[in-house]
């Protein structure tokens, strides 16, 4: 009998995307990108964002090795954020992070939250949590200019 | 009439009754027994440690070399009789080479910034292994940055041995230190010590070794040796955190600057000038950690009621176990396979990263370590971002073994 936990933390979604990672590799006409570390673990990350006019996230990617909710995370992020203003990229991600740590996320908005709600069952892994949002604290410093970013 | 029979040792190591002293094992988590697999991390602590901790704290406790009253004489008669239990341990000639440090790491930075940051030069070169834990990479990468030390590197095998003529060959006319893990935190392999030090003496070099896993599975006797500097932590040792030993041999610690300032290390301080105490005191500035040094004193004793070639066979026993099941595997792949190595078990699980590993073990009640284990340049070495890590202790059983490698299965069916 599986752990209920760990049910809700290996959903078939989470395991599809960290098999199948959506826009995974470089992206060649990347005008920001950001480089992820989890010194934890030594899992590292790279994402790439195309920024184009009205600071618009024309296109994003991502490459790296990780477990599977950090590759998950990074995949549903890249789909999420793609086609959106930065503005929103980082409202979503002040969301995302309240949401894996269990607190307040209705910064998320209601389709959002439908995609996202799988990550929920991070909250009851503190110490996984960084694995979530390692990929979105490395797109956020992409947009910032490429500091390495840390999962903290 | 034939020869007087020897004393009888105990036959065998029973880690059953072992188990009974260590309060932490009868606990569940998540509602499954406890299998406490992340021994080189750190052991868990047996009773009687616990208990002459408290027995201390509760009767005999004052600060050291200070006071003239009862308690004072008291504390300082037991931290005192620590460092004899300690000089016994490491079978050191004398007491005087036995500094108490706050761990492992502290005593190799001791040794980095006061036996060789004043005798190094920029282009000097200090020998290390590439299997090293961070604690004795990093004091030796300070002395890279600040004095301009260059790191000789000597690579382990694909085994994960280490070859004594590799670490031979790495000593050039510039050396000034080799400095070695005495048993690998992750592979397990035990550096051949008695080669690589006499062929360092043979070019007047010193060694410093990493005892932090070593002294708690192997045998560490630091004449037998011959070893220069070598480094305990208690807390891996079945003792509490917050305490080592640094062992030095007397000509060497004699010549060494101090380290920290403070009290307790000084013969006398005046407005102008600063005389230092004679080592071990020059080491120990500040209030030391005393009762940390009862319970060291006391794990040793513990570890020592043993007969411990049989503790140390049944720990072989375990990882021949969990290694014969983990090569049945092939979605599992060991690194770390040396001869003669130690009980600890490193593997990567194809398509199944350590993290994603190590949580579902633990909802099994299995406490194993993920990640780089400290030992970064060895995961760059063997090409992984991170391995997943059983290490065992005398405490373990055989049927833990098998608790792992059912979870191990389970695992595999939830993410494979």
């Amino acid at each position: 009998m599986m752990d209920e936990s760990l049910r809700e933390l290996y959903q078939e979604v989470i395991l599809d995307h960290s098999r199948h990672p959506r826009h995974f590799g470089v992206l060649a006409d990347a005008n920001h990108v950001g480089e992820g570390h989890n010194p934890l673990c030594g899992d590292r990350v790279k994402v790439y964002v195309h920024v184009g006019d009205g600071d618009r996230i024309d296109d994003i990617s991502f490459e790296g090795k990780g477990c599977a909710i950090s590759q998950a995370s990074a995949s549903m992020m890249t789909d999420l954020v793609k086609g959106r203003s930065i503005a929103e990229a980082e409202k979503l991600m002040g969301g995302f992070l309240h949401l894996v740590k269990g607190e307040d996320a209705s910064a998320i908005g209601a389709d959002d939250r439908e995609h996202l709600d799988v990550m929920a069952g991070v909250q009851a892994f503190p110490m996984r949590v960084k694995c979530a949002t390692l990929a979105w604290h490395t797109m956020k410093s992409a947009l910032e200019g490429g500091n390495p970013a840390k999962s903290e | 009439m034939t020869a007087q029979p020897k004393t009888i040792k105990a036959a065998a190591f029973d880690p059953v009754a072992a188990r009974a002293d260590f309060p932490i094992l009868s606990r569940e988590v998540y509602g499954k027994p406890l299998v406490y697999l992340d021994n080189a991390a750190s052991a868990q602590k047996p009773r009687q440690v616990l208990d002459a901790m408290t027995q201390f704290a509760t009767s005999e406790y004052a600060n050291v070399h200070r006071g003239v009253h009862f308690l004072s004489a008291a504390a300082t008669g037991r931290y005192e009789a620590a460092r004899e239990t300690v000089r016994k341990f490491l079978n050191a000639a004398h007491e005087d080479e036995i500094v108490f440090t706050k761990g492992g790491t502290e005593a190799v930075n001791l040794v980095a910034s006061s036996y060789l940051a004043p005798r190094i030069e920029a282009g000097d070169e200090i020998v290390l292994s590439v299997m090293e834990h961070h604690s004795n990479i990093v004091p030796w990468h300070f002395l890279r940055e600040r004095h301009g030390a260059v790191l000789k590197w000597v690579d382990v095998g694909d085994d994960g041995s280490l070859d004594a003529e590799a670490v031979a060959a790495a000593i050039g006319p510039k050396t000034k230190m080799v400095a070695l893990t005495h048993m690998s935190n992750v592979l397990g392999t035990v550096s051949p010590l008695h080669e690589i030090i006499s062929n360092a003496h043979a070019r007047g070099i010193p060694v410093l070794v990493d005892g932090c896993q070593g002294a708690v599975h192997e045998f560490a006797d630091v004449q037998d040796l011959n070893v220069d500097f070598y480094v305990i932590t208690g807390h891996k040792l079945y003792g509490p955190t917050g305490i080592g030993a640094l062992y030095g041999k007397r000509v060497l610690l004699k010549g060494m600057r101090p380290y920290n300032g403070g009290g307790e290390m000084i013969r006398e301080v005046t407005r102008d000038l600063v005389t230092y105490a004679d080592p071990p005191m020059r080491f120990e500035a500040g209030t030391p950690p005393i009762i940390e040094s009862v319970g060291l004193a006391a794990a040793i004793d513990y570890l020592s009621s043993f007969d411990r070639e049989a503790a140390a066979a049944h720990e072989r026993r375990m990882l021949a176990r969990a290694t014969a099941a983990l090569e049945d595997l092939n979605w599992v792949k060991i690194i770390g396979t040396a001869p003669g190595k130690g009980a600890i078990l490193s593997f990567e699980t194809e398509g199944i990263h350590a993290h994603d590993l190590a949580t579902i073990l633990d909802r099994e009640g299995v406490a194993v370590r993920a990640g780089h284990h400290c030992a970064q340049p060895l995961m760059e070495r063997f090409g992984v971002a991170s391995t997943t890590r059983a290490s065992f202790a005398l405490y373990n059983t055989l049927d833990e073994v098998d608790v792992l490698i059912a979870a191990l299965h389970k695992a595999r069916k939830i993410l494979g």
